[in-house]
Parts: structure tokens; C-alpha cells; sequence
């Protein structure tokens, strides 16, 4: 297979690994974009979630060669200095106990409030369910995607 | 250059059975006996102030989520005078000689750092002032501090500790026993809420984990162990995998298990094929074409089936072991105007960190670097020298932060796996578990049977108390996290009252989980109270106040917190309506008093919905970060639900659970609203990690009870026909 381009936080990227490569491990390994995290490998806890073209999507249980040019947002994309309101809200309200899900959690969340600007906590709760927190910081997570609703209401 | 022929991985004995234990026991007596715990301390290991004024301070202990990377600073902080906006915080490396113990374990980073390292910070203060009141020639009793300054009130004159360091940085320190302590009316830090020092490389994803470092040069590893605990390999196909895309290295683990049942959380190190790569998805992918004939040993024939199906029959059988007897129990209860009984179990249960466990090392000229997210760093440096046979001074150890521990990472295996697997390839190695690995090869928290029998006089008085624990062990060793202590409530609360304890062999590894014993403990003495009290017609909080009297300190104290959780939830006007209600229960562990009180409504389908937990604890005079408190509060809460549906289970040795789709953790729709109260009282201030966990299990299933009739007295909530909406 000849290299791949992939488009990652706006910048296009040659990539020459097997095509079957997760885009997790290209995110993290390849393009040393180490805030997407593994945490099980088969899309049950939300941990590698990131946005492509806009949508939620797990970095494990996505393919190389399924990306395409469909662009990729990590983190790291969302604001480098952690000025995204969902970033500043996160601060905030001091969400993060370990913080090894919260990239995920905020990845959900931003796909959340931009296509629900205004969500309701049965809609975060049905949004989110699929990114688990192990250290349990659900109550600060609805907290904090309220905020940053509010914040983004203002401006 | 590949190593293609077989290796071993053999040490010597590793002499460390029992750390785990170590470090929840020995520290918890020191500390309740207020002998001192750690050698006089230095402000300048903790303490660097820059020139330009920025203020440095160490963050000693390993941040497992639990806050103390940005706790145990403010300790320094607030006794320091320091402003504490203009902080900088630096994760420290392993070096007890200078900070003390560094382990996060326990709970007991408040209880030993509380007193130390404020005094630390009142030292360097202390230091500061002296070269003030030189330089104004007056005393230093006329001397005082604002945030970064020393001040001379009188004549209105101030340095700015940047220009007092240099100075103070020539002073001996005093001795910590001889300083000062502010207040704790005039706290500026202490008490107040200062957010998570790593907050913003959290949200931008900023590389912060043991997982994403990376060291040039290095190989990344995974190691495929059997499925049956400690099977060794009989053969491999080596040569295949060897040619497989960017695999480097593979080499086969011999292990230094012994063969006997297991006791130990640290029993050595497990076979295995370890396969090295440039990449970890080359490593992984090529495992998948493994071909390994492993020698399955002993293991092999066990299953948890097996294990409920001989506690049934051991428990009609005289106990092995007394724990702890007074009065004569039996009598009592031939006597008993009134006999409960009821058998409990709860199952095994996996930590599962979300950060997979890892460590990456790098050995070079005799000399060994580790990255490690370890909760215990202090005894992983004494595995791995006595593994490599190299000095503990010639390894250096740094501390990342960690995605959750849960005690998991008090076990240092896949420390010694990276130690050992750069000494043999001669570069850097990464070694990174897949998920896999960690559910199926995890110290897990052991699984336990009770049997009980309660007696009551003619008046509901409880008389006798006989509790029979089926657990694992041998004789009576038991398994890491698998006894139980004379003093387990009701113990020295009954008249007549037997504790006794049965060892089955386990060749599994088991360790301490979140409030170890405790979490299952409180389960079934509390579940098995509400049930001996509505068998005696009375309201389960007044029976509890009741038995628990004002016979001890400890009683006090969890009586208060729960007549206060009582208040909070008005337990008292609770109505009485089928499908919901209420329960409550308490718990005393790791210096904390807890009692909680849960609020569940359950369906026709027996699916319970957790509408409201009310948490009040004890953790003595001062709540040194208020907001992380309350935090780690409701993951204490969220945890002890998660605990109630999770289960491994062993077939023919093998665990079945392999990923978090079949050990299930708590999702946001399934969390309740939680509130969290702290009840001060005139003790010093003890830890949070642990002791708010265990009074939830039995709250929820009292709650069960009361709005359905129906007892769990089997975890998880499915064994019992239960499951959570």
C-alpha cells in the first residue's frame, strides 16, 4: 500500500503504515498526538473519542483506511492553550480527578453542544453514557457541559 | 540485533510478600500512635525559590487521581506564606532519603504529610524571616508575612522572599519539632478550594501519563501470559513472530512464581512471550499470530462455581480458624429468644485502571531509568534491583502522573516486566499491557463467603452474633486482602460473639482494591444488621445507635456521622411506599468515619434506580481542599455502584471477563444525585480515598430491601435477580 494522507487538527499528514492501523495508535505513536488514550481497544469506554468530520468517533475501532479524507479533531485540536469553552468549562469546574478519560469526555462533549447547544441533562446523560469515567466524575462532567453551554450562550 | 533463542527471567527470591500489606498497616499504627513516621525533613528538597521569584514546590507522593499532587503542596504552601496563584508544583522523583515515604496507599497521605510538611513550610518561612530581621536589625518576633513577603510592621518595610532566598538558602534549617504553626483561623490555603494544578495539560492533552512517555530510541512491548495463572511456556513459535513487521525481539518469559497457592499481591513475576516492536501496534498484531503450547499447571482446575460450591459445604463444618471470641456465642444462641441467619457472598472484582498498567525503562552502562506510574515506587526499586541483580542506587525512578490505581498499582510487575526486558535487548523499552492483559492478569480483590447467625433476647436486645468466613489461603495465611480482624464491627459491641474464617487454596493473585476487605466487609455486616434488626421490629438506624453505644472514640464518631446522614436525608420521615426506599449504613476505615444513606426506587423487573445518596463523613479538623473532597466523594459513590454489578469469574482457570463490556463501570445516566456533607470534629485531618466506599454497598441494598422485601445478600446485583436500570 503507498502512504496515506490524513488530516489531523488541519494539517495533512503522510502516513506509510498498514492500512489497518487504528487511527489510535497513528494519533498517538506515529503523530505523537498523545492526548487521544487507550483505555480498551474495543470501543466500550470512550477514552480514544475524537471527531471526525465533526462526529464522535473511537480512534481504536477506526481504521486507517476508513478515515479517508475525512479531517480528524484530537484534543489537541480543539485549542492548544485550553481556551475552548468546553476546555475552559472543564477547568472551571475542576472536573478531573485522574483525567486520563477527560480528552474523550471533552471530545463528546464539544460533538454534544455543537450539534445541541442547549442540552438537557437526559440529553447529556444519552450523549455521554458511552465515555466511562473509572474515577467517577460524572456529576462535575453534566456540570461543566451546562457551563460551558451558558458561557457559549453569552458570547 | 534479535535475540532469537530462548531467555529467562530469573531472580531470586522476591522477599516481598505482604508490601501491600505493609503499606496499609504499618503507617496507619504509626499514625494512630503519634510516633513520628519519617526522619526530620529539609525545606530545600520541597522548597525553590527562583531569583526572579517563582516559588517551586515538590509534590512528593504519586497523583493517582486522588488530588495529592496539588493537596500536599498546599500543606508546604500555606505554612510557607506563599502566594498561591503564583505557585509552580513539580512532581518529584523517588528519593525517600530526602521527601520520606512516597507511596499512594492507604489513604494515608494526609495522616503522614499533614503534620511534616506543614512544618517544612513553616521552616523555610521561618528561615526567610530570620534573614529579614537581620537586614533591618530588629527582632524577628517584630517580623511577619503576607503572601511571598516578610514584613516589618512598624516601620512599614518589606523584602519579597526572592530577595531573602539567596540568604536563606545559607541558614541550617531549625528543626521541624521546634517551629511555629499558624492558626488554622488565619489559613489562607488550607480549607479552601484550589483546583487541580495539572488542569489545563488535562484538558489540551498535554503527554502526562506513564503511557505517554516516550524515550528516543525505545522498542515498545507487550507481553502474552497464559490464560491460567501461571502457565509457563512449553513451546513458541519464536522464529515465525520474529519476522513479522517491525518486530524486533521476542523472548520468552520463565517467570519466578513458585507453585505453590498464592498469599502474596507480589508472588513474582508471571511466564510469558514477550514481543517487542517498533511500534505498539506492531508488537500487539503480531501477538495475534502467537503459537504458544503452554504447561497449564495446577490452576487449571479451578472455578468460582467450584469455590461457592465448597464454602456451602465447609460452612457446615467447624471453622479452621478463630478470629476472635467472647462470651460463649453458641449457648447464646440456643438461648435466643429469637435466631436470624443468612449467607452472604460477593465475588472477585478487577481494579481496572483506565491507563492500562505500563512502564517504560531504559538501562544503560550498569545504570536503570524508570518512568512508572506505580503507586508504590519505593518497593518496585527493591524488586527490580533484586530481579537484575544490580544496586537499588543505580536505578533512578520517576513518577508520572497516573490514569487511576486503585491499589493495582501497588503491585509492581510490570515494573520489573520493563526493568527486566531493556537489560536483555540493550535500549529503551516501553512496555504498555493491552486491556486484555490487565483484566486477566490483575491482583484482584478476593471474593468472600459469610455465613451468619444472629441471636435476640425477648426484648430485641441482639445477644449473639456468630459470623463464619469462607475465604481463601492457606491454613491461616490468607490470600492479600482476604482476612478479616478480630475487631470487625459488631466485635466488642455483642455479648457473645464468634468470628472464625476458613482457608480454600487459590492459585490466583489477589490484592487490596479501594478500602480493601473493608469493601466487602461493610456489605455483609451491615446488610446482615438491617436484616437482624427488622427481625427485631426496629427502626435499622436506632438499632445501629443502639448497639454501637458510646463504648469508644470510633463509635462516637461514626454515631455522630450517623445521626448526621439521618438528618440530612430526613431518614426519619421517609415513607413507606412499595417500589421505593430507603437505607443506611456505616463504616469506620483508614482513620474515616462514613455513613450514608441511599434512596432507590425499584421496577416489576427488580431494576433498581439509585435516585439519591446522602454521604456524611469524619476525617477529622480541617477538609484541607473542600472542592476535590466533594469530588472524590462522589467517585467513592460511583465506584461502590460499580462494585455492586461487577464480577470475574474463573472457568477451568481462566477468567471470563476480559474487557470493561463484561466488568461493567458505572455509566453517567445510571448516577445518582449525590451530596456530601463533612462533619468536623477536634482529630487530625485523615485521608479521603478510601473510607467514603464502603458504607454505599450496604445502603443500597438496605434500600433494596426496604422497597422491595427482597434481600441482596449475593453480589453482583444479577446473582441476586437484580441489576441497575
Amino acid at each position: 500500500m503507498p502512504p496515506q494522507q490524513l488530516k489531523v487538527n488541519n494539517t495533512i499528514h503522510t502516513i506509510d503504515v498498514a492500512p489497518d492501523t487504528p487511527l489510535l495508535w497513528i494519533l498517538r505513536d506515529i503523530l505523537d498526538l498523545k492526548g487521544t488514550k487507550y483505555g480498551c481497544g474495543i470501543g466500550s469506554c470512550g477514552a480514544c473519542t475524537v471527531l471526525i468530520s465533526g462526529r464522535p468517533a473511537r480512534a481504536c475501532q477506526t481504521r486507517l483506511d476508513e478515515v479517508g479524507t475525512n479531517p480528524v479533531t484530537t484534543i489537541e485540536g480543539l485549542s492548544l492553550d485550553g481556551t475552548h469553552p468546553v476546555q475552559l468549562a472543564w477547568q472551571q469546574v475542576d472536573v478531573a480527578q485522574c483525567g486520563y478519560c477527560q480528552a474523550g469526555q471533552i471530545m463528546a462533549a464539544s460533538a454534544l453542544l455543537a450539534s445541541n447547544p442547549h442540552p438537557t441533562d437526559a440529553q447529556i446523560d444519552a450523549a455521554m453514557s458511552s465515555n466511562i469515567c473509572r474515577c467517577g466524575t460524572y456529576p462535575r462532567i453534566r456540570q461543566a457541559i451546562h457551563q460551558a453551554a451558558e458561557s457559549a450562550a453569552k458570547k | 540485533m534479535p535475540l532469537n533463542r530462548r531467555t529467562f527471567l530469573q531472580m531470586s527470591a522476591l522477599l516481598t510478600g505482604g508490601l501491600a500489606l505493609n503499606l496499609y498497616e504499618t503507617p496507619i499504627a504509626a499514625a494512630q500512635s503519634g510516633q513520628p513516621v519519617q526522619p526530620d525533613l529539609s525545606p530545600r528538597a520541597f522548597i525553590h525559590i527562583a531569583a526572579d521569584g517563582t516559588i517551586t514546590l515538590m509534590a512528593k507522593n504519586p497523583e493517582i487521581g486522588q488530588g495529592v499532587k496539588t493537596m500536599l503542596p498546599m500543606l508546604l504552601a500555606e505554612e510557607l506564606d506563599a502566594d498561591w496563584s503564583t505557585i509552580h508544583i513539580q512532581q518529584a522523583d523517588l528519593d525517600e532519603s530526602h521527601y520520606g515515604r512516597q507511596f499512594a496507599g492507604g489513604s494515608m497521605a494526609t495522616p503522614l504529610n499533614w503534620d511534616p510538611l506543614r512544618r517544612v513550610g513553616a521552616a523555610c518561612r521561618q528561615m526567610l524571616i530570620s534573614v529579614a530581621a537581620q537586614r533591618w536589625s530588629v527582632p524577628v518576633s517584630d517580623c511577619t508575612t503576607a503572601p511571598n513577603r516578610v514584613l516589618h510592621a512598624t516601620s512599614g518595610r518589606s523584602f519579597t522572599y526572592a530577595e531573602l532566598a539567596t540568604d536563606a538558602a545559607r541558614l541550617t534549617p531549625p528543626p521541624l519539632a521546634s517551629v511555629q504553626l499558624k492558626d488554622p483561623r488565619d489559613y489562607r490555603i488550607i480549607g479552601k478550594s484550589q483546583p487541580n494544578v495539572d488542569r489545563l495539560s488535562i484538558v489540551t492533552g498535554k503527554p502526562l501519563y506513564g503511557i505517554d512517555i516516550t524515550v528516543p530510541g525505545m522498542l515498545h512491548a507487550v507481553i502474552e501470559k497464559c490464560a491460567v495463572f501461571g502457565g509457563k511456556v512449553k513451546s513458541c513459535n519464536q522464529a515465525a513472530i520474529q519476522k513479522l513487521p517491525g518486530v524486533r525481539h521476542v523472548l520468552v518469559l520463565e517467570g519466578t512464581l513458585a507453585t505453590n497457592p498464592v498469599v502474596s499481591s507480589d508472588p513474582g513475576i508471571e511466564p510469558g512471550v514477550a514481543i517487542l516492536a517498533d511500534t505498539w501496534w506492531q508488537a500487539q498484531s503480531a501477538r495475534s499470530k502467537l503459537k504458544i503450547e503452554w504447561d497449564l499447571g495446577t490452576g487449571a482446575t479451578q472455578s468460582t462455581d467450584a469455590f461457592a460450591k465448597r464454602a456451602a459445604e465447609l460452612f457446615q463444618a467447624p471453622p479452621a480458624n478463630t478470629i476472635h471470641t467472647a462470651g460463649d456465642v453458641d449457648a447464646a444462641l440456643k438461648s435466643a429468644a429469637k435466631v436470624v441467619e443468612a449467607t452472604y457472598a460477593y465475588p472477585f472484582i478487577a481494579h481496572a485502571t483506565l491507563e492500562p498498567q505500563n512502564t517504560t525503562a531504559s538501562f544503560k552502562d550498569g545504570k536503570l531509568e524508570i518512568w512508572t506510574t506505580s503507586q508504590a515506587p519505593g518497593g518496585g526499586r527493591k524488586m527490580v534491583a533484586s530481579a537484575l541483580k544490580i544496586p537499588a542506587d543505580a536505578i533512578t525512578i520517576h513518577l508520572t502522573r497516573t490514569g487511576g490505581a486503585f491499589g493495582r498499582r501497588l503491585m509492581n510487575d510490570y515494573m520489573v516486566e520493563a526493568a527486566w526486558l531493556t537489560k536483555q535487548v540493550g535500549v529503551p523499552v516501553k512496555l504498555l499491557w493491552s486491556r486484555e492483559d490487565d483484566f486477566g492478569h490483575d491482583a484482584y480483590r478476593p471474593g468472600g463467603f459469610h455465613s451468619f447467625k444472629a441471636g435476640l433476647d425477648a426484648h430485641g436486645k441482639l445477644i449473639a452474633w456468630r459470623q463464619h468466613l469462607v475465604t481463601y489461603g492457606v491454613g491461616d495465611h490468607y490470600a492479600s486482602s482476604a482476612g478479616i480482624s478480630a475487631d470487625e464491627f459488631p466485635s466488642g459491641h455483642v455479648e457473645n460473639f464468634g468470628l472464625y474464617a476458613t482457608a480454600m487454596p487459590l492459585r490466583l493473585r489477589t490484592g487490596p482494591l479501594r478500602a480493601p476487605g473493608s469493601n466487602a466487609l461493610a456489605f455483609v455486616a451491615q446488610s446482615f444488621l438491617d436484616e437482624v434488626a427488622a427481625a427485631a421490629g426496629r427502626d435499622p438506624l436506632e438499632f445501629q445507635l443502639d448497639l454501637r453505644g458510646n463504648s469508644s472514640n470510633h463509635s462516637d464518631r461514626l454515631s455522630n456521622v450517623l445521626a448526621l446522614a439521618a438528618e440530612r436525608s430526613s431518614w426519619a420521615k421517609r415513607t413507606h411506599t412499595p417500589g421505593k426506599g430507603m437505607g443506611i449504613a456505616c463504616y469506620a476505615c483508614h482513620l474515616g468515619f462514613f455513613a450514608e444513606v441511599a434512596a432507590v426506587t425499584v421496577d416489576e423487573k427488580n431494576r433498581i434506580t439509585v435516585n439519591h445518596i446522602w454521604v456524611v463523613g469524619d476525617i477529622g479538623s480541617q477538609i484541607i481542599n473542600p472542592a476535590a473532597a466533594e469530588n472524590m466523594v462522589y467517585g467513592a459513590v460511583i465506584d461502590g455502584l460499580s462494585q455492586m454489578a461487577q464480577e470475574i469469574t474463573l472457568d477451568e482457570g481462566r477468567i471470563q471477563q476480559t474487557n470493561y463490556n463484561q466488568h461493567p463501570v458505572l455509566h453517567m445516566r445510571q448516577t445518582p444525585a449525590i451530596e456530601a456533607f463533612f462533619l468536623k470534629s477536634d482529630n487530625p485531618p485523615t485521608g479521603l480515598g478510601e473510607p467514603a466506599l464502603p458504607p454505599l454497598l450496604p445502603a443500597v441494598a438496605n434500600a433494596v430491601f426496604a422497597a422491595t422485601g427482597k434481600r441482596i445478600r449475593t453480589l453482583p446485583l444479577s446473582r441476586s435477580g437484580f441489576s441497575f436500570a
